[in-house]
């Protein structure tokens, strides 16, 4: 362990020692693989009568960030504030301040289960889980979108129009010429929503990956990273989006349920009836914009920002979200 | 004239020893990395092995395409440009297949193990 492992750990153990009754220190610190944008710690505030898992979600290197990030400090906020609601949230336990010397973050509490995509689409253990999953999904995403905004802390204002707009000049920022991108910029323009629903809090990356799910079903929404205030559908669209089906393709809602599921719980939990075709809208420009967010990743490799070859895999990654548009826009006869 | 083993071979033994070796002796994150380093080395051999063919075939669809000569870098920005400004759409003769067969060829470098390309790929009659 380097010397600024030592003093991270240090500085985590004095954190835990103030913010967690009966805890003296902490044990078993380790990094969880994945997280290319903010890294994940698991480790337990120990005592003479205590043993608690937790989590630290923290700011890579401890303070970078991703620009459109509404902020670990906000994230906390809103997982507490969607607690609050009776969406299945981790308990946050301590934000971190900058006079802990560690970096930006928050510790939540840990909450057993799986958030592996691929686990939770194909194992026997989930099958039971697998089935009322969409409509569950449906029911939690109408109770975000329920949450009013006048208790949600100050998030970026983003509609339909506003992220076409905003992802056709981080397109525009890569110089290569992508013809699939440019039909699907096309096909979205002509079909952008007359009238931008009443705005509300998209959640913004709720996804298979970014839930843990136990064999009863779902325990915690997670990652509100990319939260903000926007049209709801956005979410119910990005759920469906092809590479968070985990091989699961025939399944459109995070590989383990259909379509007419998740809007009929979006209905029961008091969402209201949504066209499908909405949702379509909202999967194209969800694929659009990861297949955009995977080819900008170029920028961070070539800027020796990250040189990893994690970064570079999912810049080639971009070509997943060609297929995927191609089929949703101009599917083979 | 370079001599043998070719590139993609050697390629193949870099991607073995990340494998086979590294991997196991790797734990946690590390692990993770050693095998994501060695999809990254099974990239760069199939760009290598696939990509003068492909990149043959997609030149020449861009030319018929787009009535014009350049190449695969200036070809693609003006087919670009051209469905930005509605001249190319999803009707005009031959565009859904160009698009297609140059996703597919991306996909074939890129992630062969991805469910919409597996789908698509043994579905297809192969070429030999």
């Amino acid at each position: 362990m380097s010397l600024s492992e030592h003093a991270f750990e240090d500085g985590l153990a004095a954190v835990i020692r103030r913010a967690v009754a009966g805890a003296d220190g902490i044990a078993n610190l380790r990094r969880l693989s994945g997280g290319a944008s903010q890294e994940t710690w698991a480790f337990e505030a120990v005592g003479p009568k205590l043993s608690q898992r937790l989590i630290l979600r923290r700011a890579p290197g401890g303070d970078r960030q991703h620009e459109a990030a509404a902020g670990l400090e906000t994230e906390a906020r809103l997982m507490d504030l969607a607690g609050k609601a009776g969406i299945p949230e981790p308990p946050v336990i301590y934000v971190l301040r900058p006079e802990d010397g560690i970096g930006r973050g928050f510790i939540v509490g840990f909450v057993d289960g799986e958030t592996l995509g691929r686990k939770i689409v194909r194992d026997a253990a989930f099958a039971d889980a697998r089935k009322g999953l969409a409509f569950r999904c449906g029911e939690v995403l109408a109770a975000i979108h329920a949450i009013p905004l006048d208790q949600v802390p100050p998030l970026r204002h983003a509609d339909a129009a506003t992220r076409l707009d905003e992802l056709h000049k981080r397109y525009r920022l890569s110089e290569r010429p992508r013809p699939v991108f440019a039909l699907a910029f096309e096909w979205l323009r002509q079909r952008l929503p007359k009238e931008p629903p009443a705005p509300r809090l998209v959640h913004g990356d709720f996804r298979n990956g970014n839930l843990i799910i136990g064999p009863d079903g779902l325990r915690a929404v997670l990652d509100w990273e990319i939260a903000h205030i926007g049209d709801p559908i956005e979410d119910l669209g990005w759920l469906c989006v092809g590479p968070w089906r985990f091989g699961g393709i025939d399944n459109p809602v995070g590989g383990f349920g259909t379509v007419d599921q998740l809007l009929a719980g979006y209905e029961a939990g008091g969402g209201g009836r949504i066209d499908p075709e909405q949702v379509r809208f909202w999967e194209v420009l969800g694929s659009l914009s990861w297949g955009v967010s995977c080819a900008a990743m170029i920028q961070a490799i070539r800027s020796g920002v990250d040189r990893t070859a994690e970064r570079a895999m999912i810049a080639r990654r971009a070509s997943e979200n060609e297929i995927d548009l191609l089929n949703l826009i101009a599917p083979r006869s | 004239m370079q001599d043998e083993p070719t590139p993609a071979e050697i390629l193949e033994t870099v991607a073995q020893f990340l494998r086979e070796t590294v991997m196991p002796e790797m734990q946690g994150r590390n692990a993770f990395l050693a095998r994501v380093t060695a999809n990254a080395v099974d990239v760069v051999r199939r760009q290598i092995e696939l990509s003068p063919a492909a990149d043959a075939a997609e030149l020449a669809r861009l030319r018929a395409l787009l009535d014009s000569d350049g190449t695969l870098e200036t070809l693609n920005a003006q087919l670009c440009e051209r469905i930005e400004t509605g001249a190319i759409t999803l009707t005009t003769q031959g565009l859904k297949d160009h698009l297609w067969e140059t996703t597919l060829a991306k996909l074939a470098v890129d992630q062969p193990n991805y469910a919409a390309y597996k789908r698509v790929h043994d579905q297809t009659p192969q070429k030999t």
